[in-house]
C-alpha cells in the first residue's frame, strides 16, 4: 500500500503537470472586457491537483498519512487476477464491439463470464446470452431509435431494419 | 393553501398509468438494487439513467426518484442479511441488523428497517413540500455571485464533514472541474484540453461517463475484490403473524424513530452530506438518548430504526438543495440533476418558476413512492432475500453489458465507451488507496456552472475577487465555506495541541 501511494500521487502530479501544459496552450490571463481567458479555469484547477498531489508525496515522505505504516499489498495475488480477469474481459469485449459489434461481442462476453469464470450450466449461459441482445435490440433500436454500433454484422440487420421501420 | 393546489395537481401527474407504473417498477427495482452488497441508489441511478430517454423528462425523473426510494429501503437488506451494507448509507445498520439476524430475529429487523424508513421517508417529504417553496422563491434573488459561494459551500462540506482524507477529497474536486472543462469553452467557443487532438473530445466530457464508469464499472471492480466470492446468508422465517407481531414491538422505538428522521432530513439538507453521515449520526444520539446503551450493537431493534429513518429522510432532505437552488445535496442528486440538463430542463430556483408541473409531480410521486417501497419491501422480504444469493457471476456481466450499452447512448460515439472505460479502472485503482470519488462526480456536474458563474461574476467585477465576500447573501455562504474548508485543518491543530498540553500534564 505504501509504494502504490507514493507511485500513485506522482503518476497524478505528472498528469497535473501535463494539463497545466494543455490548459496554458489558450489565454490563462485577463482578457480586456472579456473576463478570465478560456484556459484559466482548467489552469488554476490543475494547479491544485498539482498541489494536492505534492502535499500527498510530502507527506508520505515525512511517514504520515493513511497508508504510512501499511504492510499490506496494494493487490495480492487473488485481488489482481479478479481485476485482470473483470477489468480485462471488459476491455476485449468494447474492443470487439468495433469489429463484431454489440450483438457479436455481447453473447461471447457472457458466455466467457458464466460458463468459463462461473461455470455455469451450459442452458443458463445459452439462455442469457441470447435473451441478453434481444432485449437490447428490442430497447435501443425499436423503442429508443438508438443505432448500436455493429461492426461487419451491420448488413444481417438490413432485413430487421426493412421489418421495423 | 397554495402548497396543497400544487401538491394535488402534483398528483394528478403521477397517477397517470404510465407514471404510476414507473413509480411501482422502480421502487421494485431500487429495492433489488439496494440490496445487492455493494450497489446503492448511485450506481442504480448512474447505470439506468440512459434508458430513461425513452419516456418524458416527468416521468424519467419520477422513475429514477423511485429507484433511490427503493435502493434506500434495500440497502437495509443485506446489511441485514449478510452483514455487508447494501451501499454506504446502510452501514450503520449493520451494527444492530446482523445480531439480531444471528439471533434469529432477522424478520424483526428487517419489518423494523422497512417501518422507519417508510416514517423518515413520509416525515422528511412533508418537511420538504413546506420548505421548498419559499427557499426557491428566496433564490429566484441570487446572482451569479451567490450561485458560485453555494457551490464553494457543496465542496466545502465535502472536505469539512465528508470524513475522507483532505488533499485526496481536494484533488478529487479538482480533476471533476478539469474534466467539466474539457470541450468548447462556453464564452470564446474555442476547444480547450483536446487531448491528442482526437474529435471525441470535442463535445466535451459528459458526466454519465465519468458516473457510469466509477459507479458502474469501478464499483463492480471494487465489490468483486473487497466480497471474495463468499457470502453467508442469515436464515429467516416469515409469516404474516410476525409480521404484525414485530410491527406491534416497533411501538417502543417512535422516539428513536422521530429523532433520526428531522436529524436525517437536516443532515441531508447540506450539500454534498448526504444519507451515511445522517445515519450514522443518527445511531450516535439514539445509542446516547437510550435507556439501554449498553444493549446497542448486539442487536438492539432502535438501533436499527435510527438510521434506517435517518437514510430515507436525508435522502428526500438532499432533493431540496437539487430541485431549489441547483446545487445537489448527494451523488445519487449530482446525477439526477445532470439527468435535468440532458433533459432539457434548467436547474436552480427558476425551476419552480418554469417548470412547475414537473416539480410538484416529482414531490407527488415522492409520497407515493414511499408508499410502494414499504409495501413492496414487506410483502416481498423472501424474493429480496433470493435476491442475495444470485452468484456474482450472472450479476457482474450483466451490470458490465448495461454500462458499456448505456455509456454509449446518450452521444452514441464508442470514444465515450473507452473513456468510461478508463475512468473505470482508474477510479478503482484510486479507490482502493482511498480517494474519494463522489467529490469528482459532483464537480464535473457542478463544473460547466462553477465556472459560468465565476466567469460572470468577475465580469461584473472587473476582476476583483471581493465581489464573492461584499455581498449580502453570498458573503457569508463564503465565510462558512471557507470555515469548513479549514475545518480539517483546525481540527488537527486541536489535536495535536490537546496532545501536547496532554503531555505536559502528565
Amino acid at each position: 500500500m505504501r509504494r502504490a501511494e507514493l507511485v500513485m500521487a506522482i503518476a497524478l502530479a505528472i498528469f497535473s503537470g501535463y494539463l497545466m501544459w494543455k490548459s496554458a496552450e489558450l489565454e490563462i490571463g485577463w482578457i480586456p472586457k472579456r473576463g478570465p481567458g478560456p484556459g484559466a479555469f482548467p489552469f488554476w484547477l490543475a494547479v491544485g491537483m498539482l498541489v494536492c498531489s505534492l502535499w500527498i508525496i510530502l507527506r508520505w515522505f515525512r511517514g504520515i498519512g493513511a497508508f504510512a505504516d501499511s504492510e499490506e499489498p496494494y493487490m495480492d495475488r487473488h485481488a489482481l487476477n479478479q481485476f485482470l480477469l473483470g477489468a480485462g474481459s471488459l476491455g476485449v469485449m468494447i474492443g470487439l464491439i468495433h469489429f463484431i459489434g454489440v450483438y457479436g461481442s455481447v453473447p461471447l462476453f457472457l458466455i466467457f463470464y458464466m460458463r468459463v469464470l462461473g461455470g455455469h450450466t451450459w442452458s443458463r449461459t445459452a439462455t442469457l446470452a441470447i435473451l441478453t441482445p434481444i432485449v437490447t435490440f428490442l430497447f435501443f433500436e425499436i423503442a429508443l431509435k438508438i443505432t448500436l454500433p455493429k461492426g461487419f454484422t451491420e448488413p444481417m440487420f438490413y432485413p430487421i431494419y426493412d421489418l421495423v421501420y | 393553501m397554495e402548497v396543497l393546489n400544487h401538491l394535488l395537481d402534483g398528483f394528478i401527474v403521477a397517477a397517470q398509468p404510465l407514471n404510476l407504473a414507473l413509480i411501482i417498477f422502480g421502487c421494485a427495482l431500487g429495492l433489488f438494487i439496494g440490496a445487492m452488497p455493494g450497489l446503492g441508489s448511485v450506481n442504480g441511478v448512474a447505470i439506468l439513467l440512459p434508458m430513461t430517454f425513452l419516456v418524458p423528462p416527468a416521468s424519467a425523473i419520477i422513475f429514477l426518484a423511485a429507484i433511490y426510494y427503493g435502493a434506500m429501503y434495500g440497502g437495509a437488506i443485506s446489511s441485514i442479511m449478510l452483514g455487508i451494507p447494501g451501499a454506504s448509507t446502510a452501514v450503520a445498520t449493520t451494527f444492530d441488523g446482523r445480531p439480531l439476524a444471528m439471533q434469529g430475529l432477522a424478520d424483526r429487523a428487517l419489518v423494523a428497517a422497512a417501518t422507519a424508513s417508510f416514517v423518515g421517508g413520509t416525515i422528511s417529504v412533508i418537511l420538504f413540500t413546506l420548505f421548498a417553496p419559499p427557499l426557491a422563491s428566496v433564490a429566484l434573488a441570487f446572482g451569479a455571485p451567490e450561485e458560485f459561494a453555494l457551490m464553494m459551500l457543496a465542496f466545502a462540506t465535502f472536505v469539512g464533514l465528508g470524513g475522507d482524507d483532505v488533499p485526496k477529497t481536494f484533488f478529487s474536486i479538482f480533476i471533476g472541474l478539469v474534466l467539466s472543462a474539457v470541450g468548447l469553452d462556453i464564452v470564446s467557443g474555442e476547444p480547450r484540453l483536446i487531448f491528442g487532438d482526437i474529435s471525441g473530445f470535442l463535445h466535451g466530457i459528459n458526466f454519465l461517463v465519468l458516473a457510469i464508469g466509477i459507479y458502474g464499472i469501478g464499483e463492480i471492480l471494487w465489490t468483486i475484490d473487497s466480497s471474495r466470492g463468499k457470502l453467508n446468508v442469515s436464515q429467516a422465517t416469515v409469516s404474516v403473524k410476525r409480521i404484525l407481531g414485530c410491527l406491534k414491538d416497533l411501538k417502543s422505538t417512535v422516539k428513536s424513530m422521530l429523532m433520526g428522521s428531522f436529524l436525517g432530513y437536516f443532515v441531508g439538507i447540506l450539500p454534498a452530506a448526504g444519507a451515511t453521515p445522517g445515519s450514522l449520526m443518527a445511531y450516535g444520539v439514539a445509542k446516547s438518548i437510550s435507556k439501554d446503551p449498553k444493549s446497542f450493537g448486539k442487536g438492539n431493534v432502535e438501533g436499527v430504526v435510527a438510521p434506517e429513518a435517518a437514510n430515507n429522510s436525508a435522502s428526500t432532505g438532499s432533493m431540496l438543495p437539487m430541485l431549489t437552488l441547483g446545487i445537489p445535496g448527494s451523488p445519487t442528486t449530482a446525477i439526477l440533476l445532470g439527468g435535468m440538463v440532458i433533459w432539457g430542463l434548467e436547474p436552480g430556483p427558476r425551476l419552480f418558476v418554469n417548470n412547475q408541473d414537473f416539480v410538484w409531480a416529482l414531490i407527488a410521486s415522492l409520497y407515493a413512492a414511499n408508499l410502494f417501497a414499504v409495501l413492496i419491501n414487506i410483502a416481498f422480504i423472501p424474493m429480496f432475500i433470493w435476491v442475495l444469493k444470485l452468484p456474482f457471476t450472472i450479476l457482474v456481466p450483466i451490470i458490465f453489458i448495461l454500462c458499456v450499452v448505456g455509456g454509449y447512448a446518450p452521444t452514441q460515439d464508442m470514444h465515450d465507451v473507452w473513456l468510461m472505460f478508463g475512468f473505470g479502472v482508474v477510479g478503482y485503482l484510486m479507490r482502493k488507496l482511498d480517494y474519494p470519488m463522489a467529490p469528482a462526480v459532483l464537480a464535473i456536474v457542478l463544473g460547466p456552472l462553477a465556472e459560468t458563474s465565476m466567469r460572470q461574476s468577475l465580469l461584473m467585477s472587473q476582476g476583483e475577487f471581493s465581489i464573492f465576500f461584499d455581498r449580502p447573501v453570498a458573503g457569508p455562504i463564503m465565510l462558512i465555506a471557507i470555515v469548513l474548508f479549514l475545518l480539517p485543518l483546525l481540527k488537527s491543530i486541536m489535536g495535536s495541541f490537546r496532545k501536547r498540553t496532554g503531555k505536559a500534564d502528565a
